[in-house]
């Protein structure tokens, strides 16, 4: 393999770390709570997470590419105002398209969806990344970005939307692949298969007595109040895994300088009996 | 137009649909500058200022310019640009007639550009307030209250969100909830304490 080839193959591999960057380790909201908003204010359901992810995705994508195009033609004294006019114009885009498409998308979203224009992650990236290298790269660092922004939305709104209703449900705001509201899952079906399986048990029957899940819903996880609480649980998981991860290491280092100065001292002690010895 | 409306829209922008609490704008300062309440102070100042300009100029180009040129669809793109200059130029202003103001508000100024609740209040006061038959000066004045009482409502929750941060520094909380998190919960808690003023008015 000559150099050349190397050379191409570090770059494709650093092509799919670009990609995937997003998702875990530079992920916006759980590791740098940048668009901390939208991430509170629409997350009420998984659709209108979803919604306003997708949204999120091609903004942020088509002004990466836009600012890496004209990266070179831009002065530098007037950066930011020219990067807020580009990333707006397709905001204004998509905010049309919305309006048109998805009407109870764009009615549910309400202000946050002209807000996509302050969203810190945008500019960040149109700072920090587009307005630095290529089309291509700016173009997949936009597209792992916020497809790892739109898996946090989704995870906060799947969270949300379970505790406040008992299922999730897909069709209300998004009005693609479906003719009318479905379930994606429901804990009644759980319910439901639960007491099919004790009813095959010969001689017993069971019924579940008009119980279904959503008369012991928590609807405050639907509400703003709940919305903070879910976000603050998330983040002290994420927060509790990381403390549990720098615990272990500083025990591992303790043990191993532990182990280091048992053996100095064994030599020391080997040494000082040799001497001995020889004495 | 009674000055009791003036007075509820005030009110109800500040208490009972609070900008933070209830409408989750302007997380970032509401998180990033309330360790201290000195600088909460500061940052809540220079947000009531702005917004009360920044909601008087973008709901007069509104009403004077896009609705009459029948271009209502660049609101967002108009509104940024004006919010971005006016910040620029507020701090210019600022800086050459009044060194204490400037002193105590100046270095919140630029962080201000990019914070939601400016842009989002000036949204939407044009969805909630404006109406093509209402006159221009009865509207003008709803705008500048809605954005008066705003200001307050995020002076107050920062102020008082601070005030607890400093007391939860020096108190024992688990390692996995410093921070963030016990942050948000604190947050969760005023929001649910603030749910039980809606329906007042």
């Amino acid at each position: 393999m000559g150099v050349k080839d190397k050379v191409i193959k570090v770059i494709k591999v650093s092509n799919k770390e670009n990609f995937l960057k997003g998702f875990v380790k530079e992920n916006p909201i759980f590791v740098f709570l940048l668009g901390m908003c939208p991430a509170l204010a629409v997350t009420s359901t998984f659709e209108t997470s979803l919604g306003m992810g997708l949204l999120v995705v091609f903004v942020l994508t088509s002004s990466n590419i836009v600012i890496s195009l004209i990266r070179n033609y831009i002065p530098n004294d007037v950066r930011t105002p020219s990067y807020i006019v580009v990333i707006a114009t397709f905001v204004t885009i998509v905010r049309m398209f919305t309006e048109r498409y998805s009407p109870d998308l764009y009615t549910a979203l309400g202000v946050f969806l002209p807000l996509i224009v302050v969203n810190c992650l945008i500019l960040g990236r149109a700072e920090a990344y587009a307005s630095k290298n290529k089309v291509l790269d700016s173009a997949i660092d936009g597209l792992g970005m916020g497809l790892g922004f739109t898996f946090a939305l989704v995870v906060i709104g799947i969270m949300r939307e379970f505790l406040a209703t008992g299922g999730i449900m897909y069709g209300n705001y998004l009005p693609f692949l479906v003719d009318a509201p479905i379930y994606l899952f429901n804990f009644d079906w759980i319910i439901n298969g639960f007491v099919y399986l004790l009813n095959l048990i010969p001689f017993i029957s069971f019924t579940t007595n008009g119980f279904t899940i959503s008369d012991y819903s928590l609807a405050m996880f639907s509400l703003p109040p709940g919305a903070f609480i879910s976000l603050a649980i998330i983040l002290a998981g994420i927060q509790f895994k990381k403390v549990r991860k720098e615990e272990k290491l500083a025990a591992e280092k303790k043990a191993f300088i532990a182990e280091k100065k048992r053996i100095a001292l064994e030599k020391k002690k080997a040494a000082a009996l040799k001497k001995v010895g020889e004495n | 137009m009674s000055w009791t409306l003036f007075a509820t829209a005030i009110i109800s922008a500040m208490l009972i649909n609070n900008v933070i609490l209830m409408q989750f704008l302007g997380i970032c300062p509401f998180l990033g500058v309330s360790k201290r309440s000195s600088s909460a102070i500061g940052m809540s100042g220079a947000v009531l200022f702005v917004m009360v300009i920044a909601s008087a100029v973008t709901y007069t180009i509104y009403d004077l310019v896009l609705h009459p040129f029948d271009i209502p669809y660049i609101s967002t793109i108009a509104f940024i640009l004006v919010i971005a200059s006016l910040v620029q130029l507020v701090e210019i202003i600022l800086k050459r007639y009044s060194k204490s103001l400037y002193k105590s508000l100046g270095i919140y100024l630029p962080l201000i550009t990019t914070n939601c609740a400016i842009l989002g209040v000036s949204e939407g006061n044009i969805t909630n307030i404006w109406t093509a038959n209402m006159p221009y000066w009865n509207g003008l004045g709803l705008a500048v209250a809605t954005a008066v009482g705003t200001g307050l409502g995020f002076g107050l929750i920062i102020f008082a969100f601070s005030s607890i941060r400093e007391r939860l520094d020096s108190s024992n909380v688990p390692k996995a909830w410093k921070g963030v998190p016990i942050s948000l919960v604190v947050a969760g808690i005023m929001s649910l304490a603030f749910f039980g003023l809606v329906g007042v008015i």
